[in-house]
């Protein structure tokens, strides 16, 4: 019964890492005033990314990294559309959507000889799991705590973002730049430096969040890997709140209906895989409907900044 | 009284020139401000004052001319630069980020750290109460802006000035969103900063409140400097004649006339308002052709649901609305409209455009799909361009370009627009309500005579204001409403404000028709 416990909070936490990194990314960009519905197509290229060069160097750091880098620069796209050009953000968004995987698609066929899917990360080169061997195998604490260590950095990085957003200038400048843009344009912060930061470290995160999954929960990357991890994650950041604890409570309920899948999976249950698959889907679409009520976000979240004067 | 050191000027602009591709908002401005002094900048909506401050401030670059700070040439690029010399601006709309607390908007750009960026704001707290007592200013640095007064907004603005370090203080339109009290407390607060050797440009158009608080009042008429004159030494019909560019009256003009045939008759009505309640409680009217029927009353005893009753944007629940003759109780808006009712409504900005539309689009609001707009149900851009054009020359809306977006315009333009529209569909009735809210002295003049233009020319006028000053000078008879009902209606010529104030208070009619 504890092995079960632990299981599936093990599970959970393995899963929400990849939402939490995300939707911290959906938090940044959003508390700055740009809605960001291209983290899907961030988290796309960022999967692609870390599992490429985690098979080609065998370091997942390093392939972690070139993730981030990989989708903070599809995010710059999205800035310069929506920041700089004052575009509509939704439908820039949407575009980062079809380029994300379709690019890493092409990217795919190209590196690894016409296959949709890259070939798997050596077990050695996957994310490393610092606690392994603490506890005894198999038991209650290790299925919990023996984590990859994308799992411990999504929390620093929860953290990290709740100390930038909430206890320094920056965070207050961003903040100030999400809910009243003019305000801290007259004051001289610059609207436009404070968003494309903003903005380029959500695809960083979205990417991160992508590695997080090619290079730990499964170790290569296919298209359907990332199918809606990025949308989840945007819902978690709404039902959060645009907090990064907020998102993070979300994360970990999303991630549960995920681990719950799982075990249920694993168990003489006689459910039909598919409709168990569309566990976390049907959540979220039932938390968005029914609990999320009229949730307040940035209120200068969605509209570009244009000066008066040119 | 005056704290004025004539030795040191602290502001000079000189020449400023600013123009807007080719419009020019400032023709060759100069403005001296100097320590300890308030100085009045006077103009209409539009006249580009607030271009002058923004210009001063550094939201704008000038075109051409010099500012001298404390004698010393600058060149104020941005808002940083004029910070950095001491000025602080409180904008007319404030911005200040409503779910941050005071003090968090007052250090925002300027933060109290304990180094690596991390944010002090035990220390926040404290400079601002500092700041706030030495000044008067009331304010609780904890607070979140959006559970503050309107007036304590303001407070913050200003003290976010002081925090900088403002010695220069530029307020826009400061009492445009205050109440009375609110105002008195402002103008002790600006007493307590000139003490203190601080130097105040206030730019309004209220000409009570320049003689109440500035030393010295600057005029600025169509970005053009006018004059510059000693406040102790001029009377209000000077600074409104300057600032209009001729005699203002703030008495109305208008020749007797014998009203003609009831063409508004309300019968016993009763509108209910959002709450269920019956604002409107068995109020009966009639208004005349040729005359202007003024209601007056204070504010929530039904004035705008009798408005919203009778154009069909609220539901009558009882009663009997007749346009010469015809019953048009519980009709459609369009049908009323075309039973030849305008209306001018109290919300311009809600109810009377479509603000993201151009000046062009909004004239025609209700008549888009008739002929010259649009055939076959298509637009016809060159009809509904020629008509546009003719009527901004016609009633004189500026700027002149029927292609600018609504929101664009000055209120007393924005209204001007809707006077267009509204006169020329040739109605029998005009409904004015709360025609001149908001708008300076000379827009109110122009709104004035634009409903006595309209009686003389036979038309039945109605108009519902908060303003007695306003319903007295206009109308032909008063009517006052109390609690949903009129309690009385008394010719102009028999009206004065003890009369019409006990009335309006519910003390009765004593010689009402009723």
């Amino acid at each position: 019964m504890l092995a079960n416990l632990g299981f599936i909070l093990g599970t959970t936490l393995l899963y929400s890492a990849p939402l939490m990194f995300t939707s911290l990314g959906g938090v940044i960009s959003e508390n700055s005033g740009v809605v960001n519905i291209g983290l899907e197509g961030m988290m796309a290229i960022g999967a692609f990314t870390g599992a490429t060069v985690g098979f080609y160097s065998g370091n997942p750091w390093l392939a972690f990294l070139a993730a981030g880098i990989a989708s903070g620069i599809l995010a710059l796209l999205h800035a310069i559309a929506s920041v700089t050009f004052a575009a509509d953000q939704v439908v820039s968004g949407i575009a980062i959507n079809f380029l994300g995987p379709g690019l890493a698609l092409f990217l795919s066929r190209l590196f690894f000889d016409g296959a949709t899917m890259t070939e798997s990360i050596d077990f050695n080169a996957k994310m490393p799991r610092p606690l392994n061997g603490v506890f005894a195998q198999n038991s209650f604490l290790d299925l919990v705590f023996n984590q990859y260590a994308t799992v411990y950095l999504a929390f620093l990085l929860v953290l990290i973002m709740w100390f930038l957003l909430y206890k320094t200038k920056l965070g207050l400048r961003i903040r100030a730049v999400g809910e009243h843009p003019k305000a801290a344009d007259t004051l001289g912060i610059n609207v436009y430096k404070i968003r494309y930061l903003c903005v380029i470290l959500s695809g960083i995160f979205a990417g991160f969040g992508g590695a997080a999954m090619s290079l730990a929960v499964v170790s290569n990357f296919r298209p359907t890997l990332i199918s809606g991890h990025g949308f989840i994650a945007l819902a978690a950041m709404i039902f959060g709140k645009w907090k990064p604890q907020g998102a993070m409570l979300a994360c970990l309920l999303f991630g549960a209906s995920q681990g719950l899948v799982i075990f249920i999976g694993r168990t003489d249950l006689q459910v039909s895989s598919q409709i168990l698959a569309m566990l976390p889907y049907v959540l979220t679409l039932v938390i968005l409907t029914g609990f999320v009520g009229r949730a307040n976000g940035p209120a200068a979240d969605g509209i570009p900044y244009e000066k008066d004067e040119a | 009284m005056s704290n004025i050191d004539f030795d040191q000027k602290v502001v000079e602009m000189k020449n400023i020139t600013k123009k807007f591709g080719d419009f020019t908002a400032n023709d060759n401005i100069n403005l001296t401000v100097h320590k300890g002094e308030v100085h009045a900048l006077l103009g209409e909506n539009g006249a580009g004052k607030t271009t002058l401050m923004n210009v001063l401030y550094g939201l704008y670059n000038p075109t051409a001319g010099e500012i001298f700070i404390n004698g010393e040439k600058i060149e104020i690029q941005d808002p940083n630069v004029a910070i950095e010399k001491g000025i602080g601006m409180v904008h007319q709309h404030f911005m200040l980020v409503e779910p941050f607390t005071v003090a968090e908007n007052i250090i925002l750009g300027m933060e109290t750290t304990k180094g690596m960026g991390q944010l002090d704001m035990k220390k926040a707290v404290k400079e601002v109460k500092r700041l706030s007592e030495k000044y008067g200013l009331h304010v609780d640095p904890d607070q979140k802006i959006e559970d503050i007064t309107v007036g304590m907004q303001q407070r913050v603005e200003i003290l976010k000035a002081l925090y900088r370090g403002a010695e220069i203080l530029i307020l826009d339109e400061p009492t445009a969103v205050l109440t009375p009290q609110e105002i008195k407390d402002l103008v002790e607060i600006i007493r307590n900063l000139t003490k203190e050797g601080k130097s105040i440009i206030i730019i309004t158009h209220k000409l009570k409140e320049i003689k109440m608080v500035a030393d010295y009042c600057t005029i600025i008429r169509r970005g053009k400097h006018i004059d510059t004159v000693d406040v102790s030494k001029t009377d209000e019909d000077e600074l409104a004649s300057k600032m209009v560019g001729r005699e203002v009256s703030f008495e109305v003009d208008k020749e007797d006339k014998e009203k003609g045939n009831v063409v508004l008759k309300i019968d016993d009505l009763v509108v209910e308002d959002n709450r269920g309640i019956e604002a409107v409680d068995g109020l009966s009217l009639e208004v005349h052709s040729g005359e202007i029927l003024g209601i007056a009353g204070v504010d929530g005893n039904g004035q705008t649901e009798l408005v919203e009753g009778i154009t069909g944007l609220r539901k009558i629940s009882n009663g009997k609305v007749l346009m010469n003759g015809k019953d048009i109780t519980n009709k459609e808006p369009k049908n009323i409209i075309e039973n030849k009712v305008s209306t001018i409504p109290e919300d311009r900005q809600k109810r009377g455009l479509v603000l993201e539309y151009s000046v062009e689009e909004n004239m025609i609001l209700e008549n888009y799909h008739k002929k010259p707009f649009s055939k076959n149900g298509i637009l016809n851009p060159k009809g509904i361009n020629d008509y546009a054009k003719k009527l901004i020359k016609r009633f004189d809306i500026r700027p002149a370009n029927e292609k600018i977006k609504a929101k664009a315009l000055s209120g007393g333009n924005q209204q001007k627009v809707i006077i267009a529209r509204e006169v020329s569909n040739n109605p029998d009735l005009l409904i004015a309500s709360q025609p001149t809210r908001g708008l300076d002295v000379g827009a109110i003049e122009y709104v004035h005579k634009s409903l006595v233009e309209q009686r003389d020319k036979g038309k039945a006028v109605l108009l519902v204001s908060l303003e007695l000053d306003e319903v007295m000078n206009v109308s032909d008879r008063i009517a006052v409403i109390y609690e949903g009902r009129i309690v009385g209606i008394i010719d102009q010529k028999d009206a004065n404000e003890n009369k019409l104030g006990l009335m309006m208070a519910g003390g009765g009619a004593t010689d009402g028709q009723e």
